[in-house]
């Protein structure tokens, strides 16, 4: 479920589009005002804003946002501005460029994005870098992070019910075998998480613990500063539990000392239209602290403003 | 007509691709029972002549040959009529239904679409079959070819003009280091290699192919001995070329069943692409007009129809 919190009746693009060019007009900027407007409208009406302010001014409304803001609120107000598509393309982007073993970001995209989303992604990326997805992404990873990551990122899932109860039995053996034998890279291992649809993985996870009594994420535990046993687990946790998956994401980024802001920025950017009040509500089963309370602690200024918005309080 | 023109023509009527209806309607339709014992008796590899009991029985395996010839037409218009993205979702299940030596398809069908079309056979492919096209290929094949095969569904090329030449040129020099270390470890398992056939643009494969020819003075697809690398490189460098082969091989006498299917598919899919282009390239290569070939080889009903589908545009 969706935190965003549209207002009943929402004024004209044309009225948004003065409003937001008045808070970049003169001197500073009237960053509580872009908050009010930007971070209540959803991703439809954000293109068109979009549109409308480029036709208008003759500037790309991200090329403003860019001069006129900083750091991370900068960056937050950015992402949550780019329509879905492109937000992930240029995410997607983001990770093969700088792609280090730890980056889930591929992962991310790839396995919580319905079938039809991912594809628009890629398409986006074809239009913003002039390449495909899989080009760039099989170009900077290497040895298993490739093996993985790109049939990942190619997948079309099947996104029905259909479920195969006796291939759910015999590919929970396969993964099994697989994994007492530590062949974590293995060629069939990778093509069942790769390619099955959802509810098929489901099926199959559930016989894994029916059969062999443990969640298929404790034995691929084994090694925990195993990266590549990191990023498989991670890629499960987005198939089948992805609000799980956020909710960790969210808990490592602000509790503890220092705060992740790049990771707390995207979730919050790339959920807040989608499920971000289940990974909040989870966030507060889990830690016994409400999101939002725990966000205002850690964050501060314009940036805390506008997460505390797009979390829908204020 | 005398009685040995017509046995001449009805046997004719029945070899090649299709049948002729036509002939079989006049000329068999009108024959009485001692010309049809006649004809029984002089078409020996349809008929089998039991000495013992006196009469002549239809050989059983070529009565399956004949269904097959006689659906050949029926095939040709239900494959024709179909929408291009069930078509091409239902040529790859047949194809893995039918094995590796049908795996030649996967290749066609994935490299020789545009990306919109690829991803619609995709999307066909859930629709009709429950399933990921991408999650069969990878369950049905085992062998070495699983890497190459669902690397290639799977892509969704970049199909703009923009080429790193640069680049080009590298990977076109990191194909033939491992073509030359192929002894050393087997091109299926060159990760570099899939990489580049399977996510590179069209574009910049041509671009790949060029350069490789400036280093190692021969084409990309002669140098690679693995079929299905070769088939890749040549459907997404050398389309035209790929087609005319693949006809070529299929108008000839007495061809495997595979191969004669392969008739139907390259005319049926590629007649609103570029069936122009392959005529030319096939008469380049062959000396011989495509439907001059088909004319002597295809029959009736089938014959008409392929000849039309050329025809068009």
């Amino acid at each position: 479920m969706s935190t965003l919190k549209v207002p009943q009746s929402v004024p004209s693009v044309a009225d948004d589009c003065e409003q937001l060019r008045k808070a970049f007009a003169g001197w500073g900027t009237n960053e509580g005002l872009i908050i009010s407007i930007l971070a209540h409208r959803n991703n439809a009406q954000r293109k068109l804003i979009r549109e409308t302010y480029a036709q208008t001014h003759g500037e790309d409304l991200l090329k403003a946002l860019e001069k006129e803001l900083t750091s991370d609120f900068e960056r937050l107000v950015r992402l949550w501005t780019l329509d879905s598509t492109e937000r992930d393309a240029t995410l997607a982007h983001e990770a093969t460029q700088k792609w280090t073993a730890s980056n889930k970001v591929l992962v991310e995209i790839a396995c919580t994005r319905s079938s039809v989303q991912l594809f628009s992604a890629r398409k986006a990326y074809h239009a913003l870098y002039m390449k495909s997805l899989e080009e760039d992404v099989a170009q900077h990873t290497t040895g298993d992070f490739r093996k993985l990551l790109l049939p990942l990122v190619s997948s079309y899932r099947y996104e029905g019910d259909e479920v195969n109860l006796t291939l759910a039995k015999t590919e929970a053996k396969l993964l099994h075998d697989k994994i007492t034998k530590k062949a974590y890279n293995d060629d069939d291992l990778i093509r069942i998480f790769a390619t099955r649809s959802r509810a098929q993985i489901n099926a199959t996870l559930n016989h894994y613990k029916d059969e062999f009594g443990k969640d298929i994420n404790k034995d691929l535990k084994t090694d925990p500063k195993d990266e590549f046993l990191a990023l498989i687990r991670a890629t499960v946790k987005c198939l089948i539990h992805p609000e799980k998956y956020f909710e960790k994401v969210l808990r490592l980024a602000i509790n503890g000392r220092g705060t992740d802001e790049g990771s707390l920025t995207r979730v919050v950017a790339t959920r807040a239209e989608v499920d971000l009040k289940i990974i909040a509500d989870e966030y507060q089963r889990r830690n016994s602290v409400p999101l939002e309370r725990a966000v205002v602690k850690d964050t501060t200024g314009d940036y805390e403003k506008m997460l505390v918005a797009l979390l829908g309080h204020e | 007509m005398a009685f040995n023109q017509e046995l001449e023509a009805l046997t004719k009527a029945f070899s090649g691709h299709g049948v002729d209806e036509k002939s079989l309607v006049t000329i068999l339709g009108k024959w009485d029972p001692l010309e049809r014992e006649s004809f029984r008796k002089n078409t020996p590899h349809s008929f089998i002549e039991d000495h013992e009991r006196h009469f002549q029985r239809w050989d059983d395996h070529y009565v399956r040959l004949l269904k097959h010839e006689f659906v050949r037409f029926k095939n040709a218009v239900v494959l024709w009529t179909m929408h291009p993205w069930e078509r091409d979702a239902r040529l790859v299940k047949e194809a893995l239904k039918k094995g590796p030596s049908a795996y030649g398809v996967l290749v066609e069908v994935a490299c020789t679409r545009s990306s919109e079309e690829l991803l619609g056979a995709r999307k066909a492919y859930h629709s009709l079959f429950d399933h990921s096209i991408e999650e069969d290929v990878a369950s049905h094949i085992h062998g070495i070819e699983r890497k190459l095969l669902v690397a290639l569904v799977s892509a969704y090329r970049y199909e703009g003009t923009k080429v790193k030449d640069e680049t080009a040129k590298s990977e076109a020099k990191i194909l033939s280091n491992a073509i030359k270390n192929v002894h050393k470890k087997p091109i299926n398992e060159d990760d570099e290699v899939i990489r580049i056939l399977a996510t590179r643009s069209n574009k910049h494969l041509r671009a790949v192919y060029k350069h490789y020819k400036e280093i190692a003075g021969k084409n990309l697809d002669e140098d690679l001995d693995d079929l299905r690398f070769k088939e890749t490189v040549q459907c997404l460098c050398t389309p035209q070329i790929y087609f005319s082969k693949v006809l070529n091989a299929a108008l000839r006498i007495d061809v495997d069943k595979n191969t004669k299917k392969s008739l139907t598919r390259v005319i049926v899919t590629r007649a609103d692409i570029d069936i122009k282009d392959i005529k030319t390239e096939y008469h380049n290569l062959y000396g011989v007009s495509l439907p001059q070939n088909i004319e002597e080889v295809a029959r009736g009903n089938y014959k008409d129809f392929l000849l039309n589908l050329i025809a068009r545009g």
